[in-house]
């Protein structure tokens, strides 16, 4: 039976869940009601440091980079799950050539 | 109470003189304390001879007895009637499996499937020790990291219900896959890299989806659905530590 290389895409799948289902909950709690409801006030230089920061960009890139691997694994068996194997490379090619758009498009806006 | 009665719509094939299966309702008498099996082997001793089934220790333990009850894959020495009663209850063959006749399937890709991952202990044979000096001995903790896989009693109730074996007949399966990860967490055992080759294949984990419905039905609770996920991960070490320079082979 032939080597698998789905490794790679498996890796990237699974980090992907564990750091949304890590980080994302606690970012919604931060940005989506702490600071619009007023219950932390953080100093504009304290929050202008911190979203300048490079490992803070990284961080972000890699959340929404491994967020979208993750979805682009579930979603291209999804399909295939729900019939459409003699898709396989195109679904493949979407899926993953989604996430690595998706990726690129995270760093042009983080960074550039 | 006496004289109650429940119907079984059963799927019934004859190779030789049916087209196709097709469903036959019996009346059965209820009883409370009776088992799906009960049932079936009551319509065999009194309507009809004919209806072919496997079973044979009626308490879980030989893995015979798998049958689609109202849908899902159950041992039916283990579901009683009174979970369904009034209601009629729907027995098919495990589904996926080619019919043999009625509710007898053909096993013979599930046997090759176990096979194929080598479920046995396999040592070095220059690592052998010799006879005089004993058993290989194991703590009760080297115990425990594979005992729940070792449960299993190959009822193909998880191949039943994995859209992935509907799929993919080649897909290895769950139980396969937990039997073989059995024998590689075994400390007497050397035959992980043989293993491998079939576990760390594309037919094989990669296959798998986890829907996790072969861990829901799994009526010893082997758990094949964690059994996949812990190979997926070592597979994915193994991939990137082969990728290191100083462990190419
Ligand atoms: S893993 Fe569970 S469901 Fe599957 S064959 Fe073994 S005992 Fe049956
Ligand atoms: S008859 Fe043996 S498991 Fe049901």
């Amino acid at each position: 039976m032939a080597k698998s290389n789905e490794p790679i895409v498996w890796s990237l799948f699974s980090a992907g869940g564990v750091l949304t289902a890590l980080a994302a909950p606690a970012l919604i709690v931060l940005l989506g009601f702490a600071i619009p409801l007023g219950w932390i006030t953080p100093s504009f230089e304290h929050v202008d440091g911190l979203v300048g920061h490079w490992l803070t960009k990284l961080f972000v890139v890699a959340l929404v980079s491994l967020g979208l691997f993750h979805w682009a694994h579930r979603f291209r068996f999804t399909l295939i799950d729900i019939g459409l194997k003699s898709l396989d490379t195109l679904i493949t090619v979407a899926c993953y050539g989604g996430a690595i758009v998706g990726t690129g498009v995270a760093v042009y806006v983080v960074w550039l | 109470m006496p004289d109650e009665k429940i119907t079984l719509e059963i799927l019934r094939y004859h190779p030789e003189t049916d087209e196709e299966p097709s469903f036959q309702t019996f009346e059965v008498p209820y009883h409370e304390d009776w088992v799906v099996l009960d049932a079936i082997n009551w319509i065999k001793e009194h309507v009809d001879g004919t209806l072919t089934y496997r079973w044979s220790c009626r308490m879980g333990v030989c893995g015979s007895c798998g049958m689609m009850v109202n849908g899902t894959p159950r041992l039916t020495c283990a579901v009683f009637l009174n979970e369904f009663h009034p209601e009629p209850i729907k027995i098919e063959p495990l589904a996926y499996f080619p019919v043999e006749r009625d509710l007898v399937t053909v096993m013979d890709s599930f046997m090759e499937k176990l096979q194929s991952v080598k479920p046995w202990l396999i040592r070095n044979e220059d690592e052998e020790k010799p006879l005089e000096e004993g058993e290989y001995l194991q703590s009760p903790a080297e115990l425990a990291s594979y005992k729940q896989f070792s449960m299993c009693i190959n009822c193909m109730l998880c191949y039943a219900a994995c859209p992935v074996t509907g799929l993919e007949s080649e897909f290895v399966g769950p139980a396969a896959i937990a039997l073989g990860m059995r024998y590689n967490r075994d400390s007497r055992d050397q035959g992980r890299e043989q293993r491998q080759e079939v576990i760390a294949s594309h037919d094989a984990i990669w296959n798998c989806t986890f829907v996790g419905e072969c861990s829901v039905v799994c009526p010893k609770d082997v758990d094949p659905a964690g059994a996949i996920q812990q190979a997926k991960v070592e597979s994915t070490i193994d991939w990137y530590t082969s990728l290191l320079p100083w462990t190419k082979k």
